[in-house]
This record gives C-alpha cells, sequence and structure tokens, in this order.
C-alpha cells in the first residue's frame, strides 16, 4: 500500500513538473490593438498575424490580445497588465502607444516590445512598420488614370509623419499621370470613426471628388463611393466584399511574416531591439487584386509593383519639390528613411496646409 | 449632383439621428421623467436593427427591431425607476452602460459585415427633379418619420388634451395625481415613447447612416440629444432647429476642410457643439418661457401621497 501510494505521487509529481516545465517554456505574446478586431482594417490585419504566429508555433506560443484600448492612459495600464500576466513579447499596434510602451518597457526590462509605427526605441523596445507610402504611389497612379474629373478625395486620421508621407505618396504617383491632379483632404482626427468618415466621404465626393482613399480604419468610405457611383481603395485589408463594383485596389498590411520572425528570435533568445522597415519586397506590403478598371491600368500598376518591389523604383526620387517651392531632393537622389519618418510637410501640387 | 445639393442631403443625415433621439427624450422628460440612458436606447437599437436587418435581408423589418429594443430598454428603465422608485439619474447612466456592453455582445457577430442599407423613397415623377428632387423627395422613410414625429408631438403637447395631461404630470404630478389622472401610466408611456424614437435613431445609424454594426457607433450621440433637449426648453420647434443646427455646423466644418480653408480641424470639430450650445442658450432668453416650459418634476419619483 505505502509502495503504491508512493508510486502515485511520485509520478503526479513528475507529470506536474514535467506541466510546470512545459508552461514555463511557453512563450506568453500579448498583441494590443487600438480598433477591434472586426474593423476589417487595421487591427484585423494585426490579428492576422497573430493568428499566423498560433499556426506557425502552435504549441510553443500562447497569444492573448485586448482590443479597443485607447491610445492614452488606458494603454499603458491594457500594456502593464500584460506585462503582469507573464506575457515575454507584446505588440502594440499604433503610433499613439508610443509613449506608454516605453514607460512600461522601463518598470519591465526582461519583457521585450515590438512598437508599430513609432520612431523611439529602447534596448527591450523595437519599433516596425511597413512601407505602406510604396502602395500609395500606386494607388495614385490607378487614380490619376481612373479619375474622370481630376480630383481625388483623402479622408486622413492625424497629421503624423506616417500618414503625411502616405499623402505625398500618392500625389506623387498621381503627376506621373496627371500633372495638374488636384487632392482634398478632409482630417478626422481619429483613426476609426465610421460615422465621421462617412461624412467626410460625402463632403468630399459633394466637392467632386470621384475617387476617395483613406488614411483610417473603418470600410465607410469605400462603401459610400459605391453607394455615390464613386470608386474607392480599401486600407489595411481587402475590402472587396463591401464594394464589390468601386474597390479598384487595396493596400493590404501583411504581418504574418515578420510577427512569426520575431516570435522565433524571442523563443530562440536572440531577439535585439532593431528597427525594421519592410515594404512590398519583403511581403509585408501587398496589393489587393486590381479591380474594375480596364486591362491596360491595371497592367500598368503591376509594372510599378514590380519596379517598387526589385527597387528600381522608388516613389520619393528627386527633383522633388516642396509645397513652398523649395527642393527637397536634388535630381536622381532617393529620400533617406530618416526624412521620411519625419516627414511633416507636403509635396508641391497639393493644395491645403498641412495642420500642425 | 451639385455640391449644394450633396451638402444639405448630407446634413439631413447627420441630423436625423439627433432629432429622432431627442424628440422622444423630450416628451419623456416633459412627463417628469429624467433618463439618461438614450445613448444605451439608441446603441441597442442600432444593433438589434441591424442583426434582424442581416438576418431577414429587409431594412424595413431591422428598423421595426430597433424600435422594439428601444422600447424594451425603456421599459426596464421605466419598471425601475416608476414601480420600484430608483434613482432616475443612476438608472438612466446604468440603462447607458448596459446598452453599450450588451450590444457590443450581441454584435459581436455582426462587426464587419457588409449592411443592408435602408433605401430612399423613390417617388417616380417627384424624386427626379433637379435639386428639388432629391433634396426634398430623396430621403428615406426615418428622415421623413423624424420630422412627422416632431409635427406630431408639437401638436399633441400644445394642442390636445394628452399634452395637457402629460405636461400636468410634468410639472406637478401631485396635482395630477389629485385631479385623477395616472401618473404611472402616463410616465410608462412617455418613457416607452422615448425609447422607441432613440430605438429608431440607433437603427437609422446602423441602417442608413453608415450600414454596418460597429461597437460604440453612436459616438456620443445620446449624449448630444439629451444636451439638446435642455438647451432647447423642451420645445419641439426649438428642439429642430437646435439639432439641424448642429448637423449643419458638423458638416460644414468638414466640408471648409475639404476646400483647403486653413482653419484647424479640431476647432473644427468643436464648433458644433459650441455654436449650438450658444444658439439655443441666445433662443431660451426669455425668462418666463422657459420657466413655463420646464417639467418642474423632472427627476423626482412619484409616490402618491397618504
Amino acid at each position: 500500500m505505502k509502495k503504491l501510494l508512493g508510486t502515485v505521487a511520485l509520478s503526479l509529481a513528475m507529470t506536474f513538473a514535467a506541466g510546470a516545465a512545459t508552461a514555463a517554456e511557453k512563450l506568453k505574446i500579448g498583441f494590443i490593438y487600438v480598433g477591434p478586431v472586426g474593423d476589417h482594417g487595421w487591427s484585423y490585419q494585426h490579428d492576422q498575424g497573430r493568428q499566423a504566429i498560433e499556426k506557425e508555433l502552435g504549441d510553443k506560443v500562447e497569444t492573448v490580445f485586448v482590443e479597443k484600448v485607447a491610445e492614452g492612459p488606458d494603454a499603458e495600464r491594457a500594456i502593464t497588465r500584460l506585462a503582469r500576466q507573464g506575457a515575454g513579447l507584446i505588440f502594440t499596434t499604433s503610433f499613439g502607444f508610443m509613449d506608454p510602451t516605453l514607460k512600461v518597457a522601463k518598470r519591465f526590462p526582461k519583457v521585450k516590445f515590438e512598437h508599430a509605427t513609432g520612431y523611439k526605441r529602447s534596448k527591450n523596445v523595437a519599433t516596425y512598420n511597413a512601407r505602406f507610402y510604396e502602395g500609395r504611389y500606386i494607388i495614385g497612379q490607378i487614380a490619376a488614370k481612373m479619375s474622370k474629373s481630376g480630383v481625388a478625395g483623402y479622408i486622413a486620421s492625424f497629421p503624423i509623419p506616417e500618414v503625411v508621407m502616405g499623402i505625398n505618396s500618392f500625389i506623387l504617383g498621381a503627376q506621373t499621370i496627371n500633372p495638374n491632379f488636384k487632392l482634398k483632404v478632409i482630417w478626422v482626427n481619429s483613426w476609426f470613426d465610421p460615422g465621421k468618415e462617412a461624412d467626410a466621404a460625402k463632403v468630399l465626393i459633394g466637392q467632386g471628388a470621384d475617387i476617395i482613399t483613406q488614411h483610417t480604419d473603418s470600410t465607410a468610405p469605400l462603401q459610400i463611393a459605391a453607394d455615390k457611383g464613386a470608386l474607392g481603395f480599401g486600407q489595411a485589408s481587402n475590402m472587396i466584399k463591401f464594394a464589390p463594383k468601386a474597390q479598384l485596389t487595396s493596400i493590404v498590411d501583411n504581418w504574418a511574416p515578420y510577427y512569426v520572425r520575431r516570435a522565433k528570435e524571442v523563443l530562440a533568445g536572440t531577439w535585439k531591439a532593431s528597427d525594421a522597415w519592410d515594404g512590398l519586397a519583403q511581403g509585408t506590403v501587398e496589393m489587393a487584386p486590381y479591380t474594375n478598371m480596364p486591362a491596360d491600368v491595371a497592367a500598368m500598376a503591376m509594372k510599378t509593383e514590380a519596379a517598387i518591389t526589385s527597387g528600381k523604383l522608388h516613389p520619393f526620387t528627386g527633383p522633388l519639390y516642396k509645397q513652398d517651392g523649395s527642393m527637397a531632393l536634388a535630381a536622381g537622389k532617393v529620400i533617406d528613411d530618416g526624412a521620411l519618418a519625419g516627414m511633416n510637410w507636403y509635396v508641391k501640387g497639393i493644395d491645403g496646409k498641412l495642420p500642425n | 449632383m451639385g455640391a449644394l445639393e450633396a451638402v444639405i442631403l448630407t446634413i439631413i443625415t447627420a441630423s436625423t439621428p439627433l432629432l429622432l433621439a431627442a424628440i422622444g427624450e423630450l416628451v419623456t422628460e416633459r412627463s417628469g421623467v429624467l433618463n439618461l440612458g438614450v445613448e444605451g436606447m439608441m446603441i441597442m437599437g442600432a444593433v438589434c436593427g441591424f442583426a434582424a436587418a442581416y438576418t431577414t435581408h429587409s431594412a424595413l423589418l431591422g428598423v421595426g427591431a430597433g424600435l422594439l429594443a428601444g422600447v424594451g430598454m425603456s421599459l426596464l428603465f421605466a419598471i425601475l425607476t416608476q414601480t420600484l422608485m430608483t434613482s432616475q439619474v443612476a438608472t438612466g447612466l446604468s440603462l447607458t452602460l448596459l446598452g453599450l456592453g450588451l450590444s457590443g455582445m450581441i454584435g459581436e457577430g455582426f462587426t464587419g459585415l457588409p449592411g443592408i442599407k435602408l433605401e430612399a423613397l423613390n417617388i417616380p415623377f417627384l424624386s427626379d427633379i433637379p435639386f428639388i428632387g432629391p433634396v426634398i423627395f430623396g430621403h428615406d422613410i426615418l428622415v421623413y418619420g423624424s420630422l412627422f414625429i416632431v409635427a406630431g408631438v408639437a401638436y399633441v403637447l400644445f394642442r390636445t388634451r394628452l399634452g395637457l395631461i402629460i405636461t400636468a404630470v410634468g410639472g406637478n404630478h401631485h396635482s395630477a395625481h389629485a385631479l385623477g389622472y395616472n401618473v404611472l401610466r402616463v410616465r410608462y408611456g412617455c418613457i416607452a415613447f422615448g425609447g422607441a424614437c432613440s430605438g429608431l435613431a440607433g437603427a437609422y445609424l446602423s441602417l442608413a447612416y453608415t450600414p454596418q454594426w460597429i461597437e460604440n457607433m453612436s459616438s456620443g450621440r445620446g449624449w448630444i440629444a439629451l444636451a439638446l433637449v435642455v438647451f432647447s426648453t423642451w420645445l419641439p420647434k426649438r428642439l429642430l432647429v437646435g439639432a439641424y443646427l448642429f448637423g449643419t455646423v458638423w458638416i460644414m466644418g468638414l466640408y471648409v476642410q475639404a476646400l483647403g480653408v486653413d482653419i484647424p480641424s479640431q476647432l473644427l470639430s468643436s464648433l458644433p457643439y459650441l455654436v449650438t450650445i450658444v444658439a439655443l442658450i441666445i433662443i431660451s432668453g426669455n425668462k418666463t418661457l422657459t420657466k413655463v416650459n420646464t417639467p418642474a418634476c423632472i427627476g423626482q419619483p412619484f409616490a402618491p401621497e397618504r
């Protein structure tokens, strides 16, 4: 009897020990989203990346996410909670999480943080971004080709470099087709507000824009464009099912390759704080299929896409002039990443002043 | 479509949900009940309207479902505050929180699905008249409904016996009770009416304004509606002016931005609130008129004196 009890106790202890050991090895990865996973845009794509990690790394990792975290004090609380729960790697997926991430990172030096679209790093905070402006250049060209009125409407969120370079890239692309292409910009001061975005789209169309594009996260502008007979571009994910006859293409964020790579690095112990800025070439930026346009426009778009992917074409190549007329880039020169990351000026050809 | 036409249509679309929610709350408050749960009722109307429309493929059924959802939420409020005599302020705020959370839960499976749009009326000959056609005859039924409800409320409140009873109950519920009117029944009815209107406003948001369901899509409109009711001194005509003024400044803010005028967008975002408050304060300058129209018993639970 004693022997039986002893064996049972021993095997139980071993099971627990084994269980604890496996649990201790499982990497907990946390995600903070600024919007709902169901936005079918920005946060949705990040969640796709999270699911890719789970699929690829299976039972070596355990992922958890918090959605709809407002940028500000709430963010710090949410990130801290994830760190306290034992997360070893935390992705904070919006520009406005920059300072909260750094603050929490200081208090949890053993946890690794990845901040999207930011520019401040530390020993355990890496930043990552995608070269969306490459996609913007392509859609600018498509817009100029497809627009009958020569005016496009741009629904922008906040005047941060990320958004400004998108606007500039769009108009630069359009100007290669139509040097007098006009762009109207409305700032809605939010990443996600379907009502306001819809209103902005209606106002832009009312003022003569027949192409709508956005740097906000809901499907509302594209739906309004479809409703009013305009054409548009999806944002962050393929929004074709919301506007089957109006979406020309979409700039799709594909975070899976980067996420899986970084998770593997943490597991292997080789993670280092870095600044990753991948684009079409690395597969982080993808273009949704080119629809609702004639074959020659699609062919042009694919040619531009190939040129950018191979590195032959960079959207910001000189000669480039700022809105005030001064020269930003000499002929033949390509802009450097630092200037892009701090971009706070419009290129020549955009009417209207850039807010601070 | 001309620019002016587009702007007017957009203004009407932006003002309608505010008007619907506010006119319902006006009736509720006239009977002496302060229902702060407008936001909660509105968002429940939005999610139930969308869910019903999506599953039945009929926007009209969605509108009906939204209305019923609003009524349901408001009756919960009514039972708590009228029969069980809980604090109206606390219950109303709880109703808002309940509505926001419950709608998120119900809407989980409906987030991001393509919506069913409430179609605009297409009156064969009238809608085709250039400019006047779309502007006056080209709206969906909820827009016309909102104007009809405002006119109806103004008529009932000031020209019928029912309106007198409602005002009496809101002005001095003990006297009304002494006169033999069933105070609780009147208040139940007014609360339900307020809930129905808020539900319609929510259904409008998810079926006509931006035909989709996103959590918290009411974006604080319920609170704006509450403020409008008070600033309009409980007069339907002023409420109409207030709601449309808000919508106009809201849209003009975006319009001005698109024109490229150099005014900070944050200032333009705050203008609707500022302008509407200022305008309504000026309109309500007549102190006697204000006193006459304020429901004196608002917020007080009714317990019949023995």
